[in-house]
């Protein structure tokens, strides 16, 4: 019960990951009607951090459960955490997922070797790549280990 | 005291890097500079939300007077040019990851957790500041003289790093050196050091910068949205 409830909860940077995708859900217990829920931070400045907290505590509460969220940092969030699934969704929207940069590859033609423009992307946790073949630009999701 | 002390540290070299936002060189690295300040922000947050019982984050960040905060000297220096900015990442980004990587392995260490997730973080970020002090300093005489002239000015302030910890200089010194060399640098001469951030005894211009980021809080007591 308390599981499904969360899994509406999604990233809302990356709305197609939610938070046990992206491996920030540690875990929950269940007192009665009272959810204490743990989650950690993907870079510790992630600002949908605050959003996520409210959405967390939105979808239980909705249900008659109190909610208390909790933040924990060890050990750290590394991109290892996130699921298989997961980055099976990053690839289909045309996010790279994170494996080292020597092996990434295009999302969109698959062709390898890409140019790093910049280690810091849109959002804290990628970096911006373009692709030598098609020539597109796309997200690389962070090897963070 | 440690998580105030390295607390103040990240906030305030956080909102100097945050000054840089839509005035970066170029985009990239105006993002990848915002993206570093909001990385030292949130390990500030981590550090001053269990700092003190009795003061909120929020409370210590916005409602200190100058002499109250902790941070070492070298965070609150002016960002000056670029690459006066990438001297002061630099020699900070060396100190912070061997600083991370020994509080993350000390049991003892209240703040470990945190520690081991910003040392994930320092790694990245000493990469990108030692790409450009060797792209600036094995690069143009101009950009060669600003990173020179970058160094000189932040090496004032190396020394007050080591004072809680000395047995963090030795690595220091070796990974500092290293990408110098690869940079065609040189250390610079032994200059004069100031200390004093620890015990609140600052820089001109730290009540400046404090001005600028605690107006609002000031001004609106307990405004939110």
């Amino acid at each position: 019960m308390i599981a499904e409830l969360l899994e509406q909860v999604k990233d809302p940077e990356i709305p197609v990951l939610t938070i046990a995708d992206l491996g920030i859900l540690r875990g929950f217990d269940v007192d009665g009607s009272k959810v204490t829920v743990t989650i950690t931070p993907t870079y510790s400045g992630c600002p949908a951090m605050d959003m996520i907290k409210a959405d967390i505590a939105r979808v239980l509460e909705e249900k008659g459960f109190s909610a208390t969220i909790r933040t924990t940092y060890s050990p750290p969030w590394t991109t290892d955490m996130i699921s298989r699934e997961g980055k099976a969704k990053l690839a289909r929207i045309g996010i790279a997922p994170p494996t080292p940069v020597s092996e990434v590859r295009c999302p969109r033609c698959a062709t390898g070797d890409p140019r790093t423009v910049s280690e810091f992307g849109s959002t804290a946790c990628k970096a911006l790549m373009v692709c030598p073949n098609c020539r597109e630009p796309f997200d690389l999701f962070k090897e963070l280990r | 005291m440690a998580a105030l002390n390295h607390g103040d540290d990240n906030l305030v070299i956080a909102q100097r890097l945050a000054e840089w936002v839509s005035r970066g060189p170029d985009l990239e690295t105006d993002i990848a500079l915002g993206n570093i300040a909001l990385d030292h922000l949130g390990v500030a947050r981590a550090l001053l939300g269990s700092a003190e019982e009795d003061r909120s984050e929020d409370d210590l960040a916005m409602l200190r007077s100058e002499r109250e905060f902790t941070n070492l000297l070298i965070c609150e220096q002016p960002n000056g040019d670029f690459a006066q900015t990438i001297a002061r990442q630099f020699l900070f980004d060396a100190y912070q990851l061997g600083l991370w990587e020994k509080l993350s392995t000390d049991a003892g260490a209240t703040i470990a957790g945190v520690a081991g997730k910003a040392l994930l973080e320092a790694r990245y970020h000493f990469r990108f500041s030692s790409s450009w002090v060797i792209r600036l300093g094995d690069g143009t005489p101009e950009s060669r003289r600003r990173m020179e002239e970058g160094l000189v000015l932040m090496w004032r302030f190396v020394g007050e790093m080591f004072d809680q910890s000395p047995d963090l200089r030795s690595d220091w010194d070796r990974r500092v050196d290293e990408v110098m060399t690869t940079a065609t640098l040189h250390r610079p001469a032994d200059v004069f050091q100031r200390r004093g951030g620890r015990e609140g005894i600052h820089t001109e211009h730290l009540g400046h910068l404090l001005a600028e980021m605690q107006w609002m809080a000031r001004a609106y007591p307990g405004a939110s949205w």
